[in-house]
This record gives structure tokens, sequence and C-alpha cells, in this order.
């Protein structure tokens, strides 16, 4: 028989989370507890959940446009209005997608031509690198430290742009990492990708879980910035929707054009009943984000202040809901101690190194748990510190 | 610091001071401290445990009454309302809008019990017009908290 898959496919790597996942899997020990999940404990808010069943009671179980639903696109373009200062046209600028993972893959199918490099900071969310590869582009590694807090400055930029570069892809506030970059700071970036005529793909799906003072800064709503990027974002982290598989995405009417193409054939268009419970997000779910985002600063502040308490040094994370200690001090590389903190505390954190090279030394740490289970888990790490002092 | 603190233990009164500390970056003394003044004014008023009484052998009986007085000169509503109160088979009470004047809850051993102290003692309170008892089949959801616990995590750990 002949070799039916494609070998560029088969030669790819997994995931590095995964093998990481099948080791907890393993352990079948109901006594393991997990701070590996990257996904919100909350349920879906009620009055969200209740306008999906009601869509589904009328019988709206038809297709939507391609773009998605005329109403939904307008309260998408009112909410980046009202929480961001972007402006967008709902009829020629916004999609909606199955997530924001299905806008990041298309944003990047329809920019890069074979060989063009794409600036990807690392530690980062494992499917960024897989995505330009696979739309044909070359990922070049920003390796970034919590010696900055793991922002990007200019000078990481400069020094790795070449004629190929066609892209900066941005994603703060970050996972894992938690880092969540200031208005000053983003201003030195698109200095740089004007000046070298580039574009940014900005992944903004934990926008609204920023604990600083300053609200989510848009790398687009900076001078020049509009015409240049792509924003992706999202209903799954703001409002704990992550099954409903519903995020959207902004550009440019000349990108946007070419983007809903890929959708149109490969999707068609996003899941009818996430798009109606969607609108009823954007028109009454900001108590709901403030409230989650207040019940998850209260555990990031506990779980940075536990970390410092037991020497693990740990950068201050701003945003998402994970916190991302430095365990370089046990001597172990951060795959060896995930996998010893499991074994002998039965606790489960990522290792740093998934999200890339520049992670190793560090762990993911998530606190989309309830408290009583982060309090759990801390006990657990003191201990380990404990007996490896 | 203080309402940030009374946010944490309003669900979960048994916080441990040390892990308060924590979330609020403080020390565990002056959380212990802060607790102690918001106890002595009388902000903190208690500490209740929420517990699901259908699950133990403990027979309980719980009714909801409905209570129209009269208000009387110089005082209002809140002279009856101590009388009705001051009875410890009263677990809550509140003067309320609409059709009828007070809401008061009643725990008692038995229905039995609850309906003899509506008849004996309740009604028969100076200036207590009517009463309407209502017994409570059972509780879904109490002080913001659902009774049956959510099960298991389920969510799946996805890369």
């Amino acid at each position: 028989m002949r070799d039916p898959l494609n070998s560029f496919i088969a030669s790819m790597p997994p995931s590095g989370i995964r093998k990481f996942f099948d080791l907890v899997a393993e352990m079948h020990d109901p006594e393991v507890i997990s701070l590996g999940v990257g996904e919100p404990d909350f349920d879906t808010p009620w009055h969200i959940r209740e306008e999906g069943i009601y869509s589904l009671t009328k019988g709206r179980t038809f297709y939507t446009a391609n773009a998605g639903l005329r109403e939904l696109r307008e309260e998408i373009t009112a909410f980046m209005k009202r929480h961001y200062g972007l402006e967008y046209d709902p009829v020629s600028e916004v999609l909606v997608t199955v997530g924001g993972s299905e806008a990041i893959d298309i944003c990047f199918r329809c920019m890069l031509d074979r060989g063009d490099e794409v600036l990807l900071p690392e530690p980062n969310f494992v499917a960024y690198r897989p995505c330009v590869v696979l739309a044909g582009g070359v990922p070049v590694s920003v390796p970034l430290t919590d010696e900055n807090g793991f922002k990007l400055t200019p000078e990481m930029l400069e020094c790795r742009i070449t004629p190929k570069t066609k892209m900066l892809f941005l994603s703060y506030p970050n996972n894992p990492t938690g880092a969540v970059m200031s208005r000053a700071e983003l201003q030195a970036i698109a200095d740089v990708v004007l000046k070298h005529d580039l574009f940014v793909i900005s992944d903004e799906i934990y926008a609204e879980l920023n604990y600083t003072d300053e609200p989510h800064v848009s790398i687009a709503s900076l001078p020049g910035m509009r015409e240049r990027t792509v924003v992706v974002n999202g209903f799954s982290k703001a409002y704990a929707m992550t099954g409903w598989r519903l995020g959207y995405t902004a550009a440019p009417k000349y990108i946007m054009k070419q983007m809903l193409k890929i959708h149109q054939f490969a999707i068609m268009c996003a899941p009818t009943t996430a798009q109606y419970a969607a609108v009823e997000a954007l028109k009454n779910g900001d108590d709901d984000i403030a409230m989650m985002r207040g019940e998850y600063n209260r555990r990031r502040l506990f779980l940075i202040n536990r970390f410092r308490e037991l020497g693990i040094p740990c950068f201050e994370a701003q945003g998402a809901f994970y916190v991302f200690p430095c365990i370089k001090k046990f001597g172990l590389s951060s795959e060896a101690f995930s996998a010893e903190l499991l074994k002998e505390q039965k606790l489960a954190v990522i290792p740093g190194s998934a999200f890339g090279a520049p992670g190793e030394g560090y762990v993911r740490v998530s606190y989309a748990y309830s408290m009583r289970q982060l309090q759990r888990a801390m006990d657990r790490i003191g201990k380990f510190a404990e007996n490896h002092a | 610091m203080r309402e940030e603190l009374l946010r944490l233990i309003e669900r979960n009164a048994r916080m441990k001071s040390r892990d308060i500390a924590a979330v609020l970056g403080t020390d565990e003394e002056s959380v212990k401290a802060e607790i102690r003044q918001l106890e002595d004014e009388k902000i903190i008023c208690g500490y209740h445990t929420f517990i699901n009484w259908s699950k133990t052998g403990e027979e309980k009986a719980d009714a909801f009454i409905e209570v129209k007085v009269t208000p009387q000169r110089g005082f209002g509503f809140d002279q009856i309302a101590e009388r009705i109160w001051q009875y410890p088979e009263v677990s809550s009470m509140f003067l309320i809008s609409g059709n009828f004047d007070f809401a008061v809850f009643i725990s008692g051993r038995s229905m039995r019990e609850v309906a003899m102290f509506v008849s004996e003692k309740l009604s028969t309170i100076d200036g207590v017009l009517s009463t309407s008892t209502q017994f409570i089949l059972k509780n879904y959801k109490d002080h913001g908290m659902v009774m049956e616990t959510p099960g298991r995590d389920e969510r799946e750990m996805i890369s």
C-alpha cells in the first residue's frame, strides 16, 4: 500500500503539553490535583446559556451568513469600540470564527507566502508555531525572560528582522506567562513595525483578564497600526464560553475579504446557537466579566505571594489566568520538575518548555481553579520545596 | 483591604488567616487584627455553617410565613417585629413591601411543631392580623450557594 499521509504533516511533532497530560491520565489517581487546565472553571453565565437554549427552542438551527450573524457583528464592533477604542465596519471588517483558534489559522494562511518569516515571541501558546509552519511560514523565535516581565522590546525585534520578515505575532495578555504590555511599551513595538513595513497579528483572547490599572490596550488602536493589524479575540476566556467554540477577528477590509474566502470554504459559518448566545454576552455580560476578573485576581495574588513566601521566584503576572514561576533553583529541567512534582506530591503543572525552548526553567500554573483547590495545591508545593531544599 | 477581606470570607468563613494574608499581600497578624476589629464593630455579625440537614438523620421542618400586622403609632413595625423575632424558632425575618408585612422563616423539628408555633404563639400576638404558612419542601439554593454540590471537574486536558 502507498503511504496515505502527507509527509510534512506526518513529520510534525505533536503538542508538547500532550505528552505531559498523558502522564497525568496514566496515573488514574483521584488524589491528583491538576493546575494544568487552560480554561475557565466558571460555567457560562446563566443568562447567556439561557439565550442559547431559547434560540434552539425557536428553531434557529440554520446556517448564518458566512461572516456571522449581522446582529452579532454589530455587537462585536460596539464592544471593541467600548472596551478598546477600536472602530471596525461590522459588514466588511469583522468575521465570526470557530474559536480564536480558527481565526489565527486563517490569518496566517491568508497573509503568509512560502518562506515568509514570522517573529514569534516565546514562551507562547502551543498552537502558534505549528499554525505558522502549516501556512508555509517560518517562525523566528524571539526569546523572552522574566527579567523584563516577559515583555517584548524593540531591540529584541530589530536584531531578528530580515528582508523576509513579514509579520510580528503578538499575544498579550499572554498564555503561559501572564505578561501584559502597556500602551507605551506597545508604542515602541509599533514604531519598529511601521519602520520595517511589517504586519501584526494580535491575539487578544485574554484582553478582559487584565489586572493592571490600565485597561487592555490593543496595538491596532495605536496611530498607523489599524491598517496593518489583524486583531483576534473571542468569547472563551472573557465569558467562560470555551465549549461554545466562538471567536472573532477584525481586520482592514482588504485583508478581511481574503480571510473570509478561507472561512467560507473550510468552515461555512460558526455555530449558530453559540452566535445567539454571544449576542447576549456582549449586550449584558460586562458585569459577568468584572465578577470573574475579581475572582481570578484574588487567586492570582494568592499564588504569587505564596510562591514568593516559599522562596520560589514568581514574576508578577498581570493578565490571563496563569502564573509562571521560575523553578531553576531545584536544579531540574521543567519537564523533570513537573514529573517529580506529579509523582511525589500528586500535583500537575505544565512544564514551561512545552511553550517553546525559552520556557525552560519555568512551569505554568493555572488559577482557573477554586481557591480551595489552590490552597491544597500550594500546600503540596510547599512540601515539595521542603523536601528539595 | 476591609471590603476585599469581607468578600473573601463571606463565602468561606473558614479560610485561613495565612491564605487571606497571601491574597491581600499582607501578614497574618494584620488579618487577624482586622477581623477582630470587624467583629467588634459588628460588621461581621457572626459565622454560619451551611448544612444540608436532609442528608442527616435529623428531622427538620421549615416554613415561610406571611404575616400581616397593624403597625403601632410611634413605633411603626419595629416593636411588633421584635415580639416575633425574639422567638428562637424564628430563623430569619424581613419587613417587606407588597401584600403582607413580614416574611418570617420558622425552623422546627416537625410540621406539627411549626403549625403549633404559628397558631399558638405567632397569631396570638397583639397586632398580628393574619398569617399564611407555606412549608418548604426542598431547598435548592440558599445564601447564594447551591445545595447539591456540583460534581467533579469535567474539564478535559487539552492542548
